[in-house]
């Protein structure tokens, strides 16, 4: 039946991407993403859509966190008014370089990252 | 002195995230290897700033037509309870465990991102924004 096996794809994304931004605390839009556009929706529909899913995601997942004690108000006040202004000024530069090197950039700085978070 | 160091550490992620890129996933890192700021606290924050920003960009969407919201309880509802799942998992992992764990899962995720910029370079006029967000 197609339409049980499109309720089990999209039953399996969410799994994972749950999955994702429990562990890590981020990186649910990271692969929610792709995964939509792996069930047919267009790539900007399915940034758009992921938004969605990740905003209840994360709200859940935040709550965890907080009652586990992970909150400290100065941090959260500087990076809040941080990413605010630096998404404003991103979403403004999205139309100033092409999407590839920026993707390509954004590959290399991620994994020179995740190498000196395992050393 | 402090607090200006993670509104420079917001913003950088913030300038990504509001490309479309995962903010997340550099802020994280910055945070942790620059800042000094244990691994779960890095991530408790990461989630709580994202959700002023999504709630903004879901509004844009919207009154932009982008949203397509048929079947998203199926993927949103699983992923909600997972996400709560593993969130309680990882209260009980030491912050050293789970900072290798998240470069693990950064290695990984920029290997994909690679292949995807690759891929959409090779492709010419795709134009497609790779396959990264929030």
């Amino acid at each position: 039946m197609a339409a049980i096996k499109t309720i089990a794809k999209q039953c399996g994304a969410g799994l994972v991407t749950g999955a994702v931004n429990g562990l890590f605390g981020g990186g649910g839009g990271m692969v929610v993403v792709p995964l939509l556009q792996a069930c047919g929706r267009p790539p900007l529909v399915a940034h758009a859509t992921a938004i969605l899913i990740i905003l209840p995601v994360c709200m859940a997942s935040a709550v965890v966190y907080l009652f586990g004690g992970w909150f400290d108000a100065e941090l959260f006040l500087a990076v809040g008014l941080g990413v605010l202004a630096g998404g404003a000024a991103g979403a403004k530069l999205l139309g100033a370089i092409t999407p590839a090197a920026a993707t390509l950039v954004f590959a290399a700085v991620m994994f020179a990252a995740g190498v000196r978070m395992m050393l | 002195m402090r607090f200006l160091v993670y509104l420079c550490a917001g913003a950088a992620g913030g300038v990504l995230g509001g490309m479309g890129m995962g903010g997340g996933c550099v802020l994280i890192p910055i945070l942790t290897v620059f800042c000094g700021v244990p691994q779960h606290l890095a991530q408790s924050v990461n989630l709580l700033t994202f959700l002023p920003m999504a709630a903004v960009s879901l509004c844009v969407h919207a009154k932009s037509g982008l949203l397509d919201a048929r079947g998203v309880l199926w993927t949103a509802v699983p992923a909600t309870l997972l996400s709560v799942a593993c969130g309680l998992f990882v209260q009980g992992i030491p912050g050293g465990a789970l900072r290798v764990g998240f470069g693990a899962f950064l290695c990984l995720l920029s290997l994909y991102q690679a292949v995807t910029g690759v891929k959409s370079l090779r492709g010419g006029r795709e134009k497609g924004r790779g396959a990264a967000a929030g």
